[in-house]
């Protein structure tokens, strides 16, 4: 009687686990980014293209039983278009999670929809440490870079350098006020001093009267707070008002795509730090050729962040067999990140993807031997010094656990 | 150090001239507009777009053809202006006797797929254009160093602005103009083309825009996104001058750039609103605005 009892048990319960988890056995990643903006160019379509070689390999490698599908559209760099193209995702889309959101608004917009929903959301492109900080949760993963890795290599280099006093010229929004802030940081904590800072509106396209202020602050620096077509206008406007090479600049976030238009007579000698530069080993160059097979540029460590946290995501599902968000979340927790992009990368419980980093220095044109080769890695900065340390975390989650 | 309101005075002089730069470029663009809108009636969305159309011209003659600034400052307004005749048979003839809003339409969506078309060939990140060699280096002014080249815009958009005016306002072509615009089916009995002026207006009006573009090519990143970041506040300008008014396009080009060059001194997060706040104002006060006429 006992026996058949629980052999009773065993078979009501089994077809429920042999039952994929999987909601349709689908699942759906919505890519949502800048695909016509200032930021275009640094992810946009080469996003998209990197998420779908992620699926691509993980199809042909682990063979999976359920469909993956991909969604994209353009955010525009708006808050409120993000969180309303989110909402209709996760609502009437069954997208199971929406990954990229650079712009800083637009992650943190996403973010508190996903909370919401409790569905996921990994950010690539978004910057800001408040990601991770004061509006972190336990539905998003900050994956490639923010603006204090940026900074830490960055600034930290430059100062080192003798560029003791700074003056910034910073992109009026969430995510350059974060970075102004962590340089900042960076810098007094190293021994310089910060003299001012002027915000312009986003995106600009004159920056010559902010540059003239930054000139007559006398700066031996000025940190450009700023990303994308901003930091390149301003870097060519800089030139000719004759700002530099009397003051260096010093471009806190910048991406090889930027080096790539600006050309490198314009940005030779300049210091900047990224989670990835196509040309450092046999992997990453190997991924990357592919990449440009496809797109006809080199990847920036935002579309080659997408490709890593768009493989991981997809290796938990199948692993856990579910996209139940907190299944899938503790999973991709509990195993390293190894890929081409990081090795033995982990994911905080702030959720912050923890890396190396690299500071770069940009090659004289006639050190550049072929195509794209832009850079010299400087430096890498392991893992446990390239991020704001928990020690310093502002998000509730850290201490709730701490205490 | 002498100071202005807190502001040492270099600095502020320093400002005041590059606020007169950028108001050389509003007052190019918002002239286009005026002439196309005084004679035409049509809000010409498309203005932007033409504007980077001239910039992206210039560097493509370089990059493909080896064809330099001078000769592209010339040639770019032409094709400019030939495709804006090419805009305003095929399209835009149809509508002059439907409302502004079918022309602005029109017009937007030309704009959106010219952005789009050179996007989607070239990226945002944009082009660099270099600055011809009569103008590397710049000028001590004492109070700051003017780099040769954007002196060099002011000079070229005031003569072109006043070459414009003259045309319009004092030569018998510029009357046939007015008179067209003012009595079109009076001014075709005496025997003048009307529609081959408008035509050539239209071509004209672009073709300004297309001249900015050349001349902003070496200033600025040369990509699609150039021209809608700065139409938008091109078109307060004209606003505020009033729609139509050829010699009141100009002055409030030039001064609301000074305007704007001071606000970045003063209040620099306000320096992308102030312009809009003027037009508030101004449409309080004066709906047709500085230099309109009411009908």
């Amino acid at each position: 009687m006992k026996l058949k009892c629980i052999a009773l048990a065993i078979a009501t319960a089994v077809p429920a686990l042999a039952q994929a988890q999987i909601s349709d056995n689908a699942v759906k990643i919505g890519v949502l980014t800048d695909m016509s903006g200032a930021y275009s160019d640094l992810s946009g379509a080469g996003a998209v293209e990197a998420a779908k070689m992620a699926i691509e390999d993980f199809k042909a490698k682990e063979k999976p039983g359920f469909t993956i599908e991909v969604v994209a559209a353009d955010h525009q760099n708006k808050a409120d278009l993000s969180s309303n193209k989110a909402r209709e995702w996760f609502d009437r889309d069954k997208v199971d999670v929406i990954t990229e959101l650079v712009t800083t608004s637009t992650a943190l917009a996403v973010m508190k929809v996903a909370k919401e929903k409790n569905k996921l959301a990994l950010i690539s492109g978004g910057a800001s440490t408040r990601i991770t900080n004061e509006d972190c949760n336990d539905v998003t993963v900050h994956w490639t870079y923010d603006t204090y890795a940026v900074a830490n290599g960055t600034a930290k280099a430059v100062v080192q350098q003798g560029g003791k006093s700074w003056y910034f010229i910073t992109a009026d929004y969430a995510f350059g006020h974060s970075l102004e802030k962590d340089s900042a940081s960076v810098v007094q904590a190293n021994g310089g001093k910060v003299l001012g800072a002027v915000r312009h509106p986003f995106p600009g396209s004159d920056f010559s009267s902010f540059l003239l202020k930054a000139q007559s602050s006398g700066a031996q620096v000025i940190g450009l707070a700023n990303a994308g077509t901003d930091t390149m206008s301003s870097i060519k406007q800089a030139a000719e008002f004759g700002v530099t090479p009397k003051q260096s600049l010093a471009g806190l976030l910048m991406f090889i795509t930027d080096i790539h238009a600006l050309g490198l007579n314009t940005t030779q000698n300049m210091y900047l730090t990224e989670a990835f530069y196509w040309d450092r080993n046999e992997e990453t160059r190997a991924w990357s050729k592919l990449f440009f097979d496809r797109m006809k540029k080199m990847p920036t460590m935002i579309q080659a962040g997408m490709y890593s946290a768009v493989s991981h995501y997809l290796k938990a599902v199948k692993a856990t067999n579910s996209d139940d968000t907190q299944k899938v979340m503790a999973q991709m927790k509990k195993t390293p990140v190894n890929d081409f992009f990081a090795k033995n990368g982990t994911i905080r419980d702030d959720g912050r993807m923890v890396h190396d980093m690299y500071l770069m220095h940009v090659k004289k044109p006639a050190d550049s031997k072929y195509a794209w080769d832009y850079y010299t890695v400087k430096q890498t900065i392991p893992a446990a010094d390239a991020f704001q340390p928990l020690s310093a975390s502002r998000c509730p989650l850290i201490k709730k656990t701490a205490s | 150090m002498t100071d202005f309101f807190g502001i040492p005075l270099p600095a502020f002089f320093g400002q005041l001239v590059l606020g007169l730069v950028n108001g050389s470029f509003y007052a190019v663009l918002s002239l286009g507009l005026a002439v196309i809108f005084g004679m035409l009636n049509i809000i010409n969305f498309a203005h932007g777009a033409l504007y980077m159309t001239g910039a992206m011209l210039a560097w493509i003659g370089l990059e493909y053809f080896g064809i330099g600034y001078w000769w592209m400052l010339i040639l770019a307004p032409i094709c400019v202006g030939l495709i804006g005749i090419a805009i305003e048979r095929l399209m835009l003839q149809w509508l002059y006797k439907l409302d502004h809003l079918y022309g602005l339409l029109l017009t937007f969506g030309l704009a959106l797929m010219i952005e789009g078309l050179f996007r989607d060939l070239y990226g945002v990140a944009g082009q660099p254009y270099s600055i011809p060699e009569e103008f590397a280096g710049a000028y001590n002014l004492g109070f700051m160093f003017l780099p040769k080249y954007r002196a060099w815009i002011v000079v070229a958009s005031l003569t072109v602005c006043l070459a414009t005016w003259y045309l319009i306002e004092k030569t018998r072509l510029g009357a046939y103009l007015r008179a067209a615009t003012e009595n079109p089916k009076l001014t075709q009995a005496f025997g003048i083309n009307v529609p081959l002026m408008v035509m050539l207006t239209y071509g004209f009006g672009v073709g300004l825009a297309g001249f900015a573009g050349v001349l902003a090519a070496p200033a600025s990143q040369v990509g699609p996104l150039m021209g809608s970041n700065l139409i938008i506040i091109v078109f307060a300008v004209v606003v505020i001058g009033g729609m139509g008014s050829i010699l009141g396009s100009v002055v409030t080009g030039l001064g609301l750039g000074i305007i704007e060059g001071m606000t970045k001194v003063f209040w620099p997060e306000a320096s992308a609103t102030v312009v809009f706040m003027i037009m508030a104002v101004v449409l309080m006060i004066r709906p047709a605005g500085l230099f309109g006429r009411e009908k």
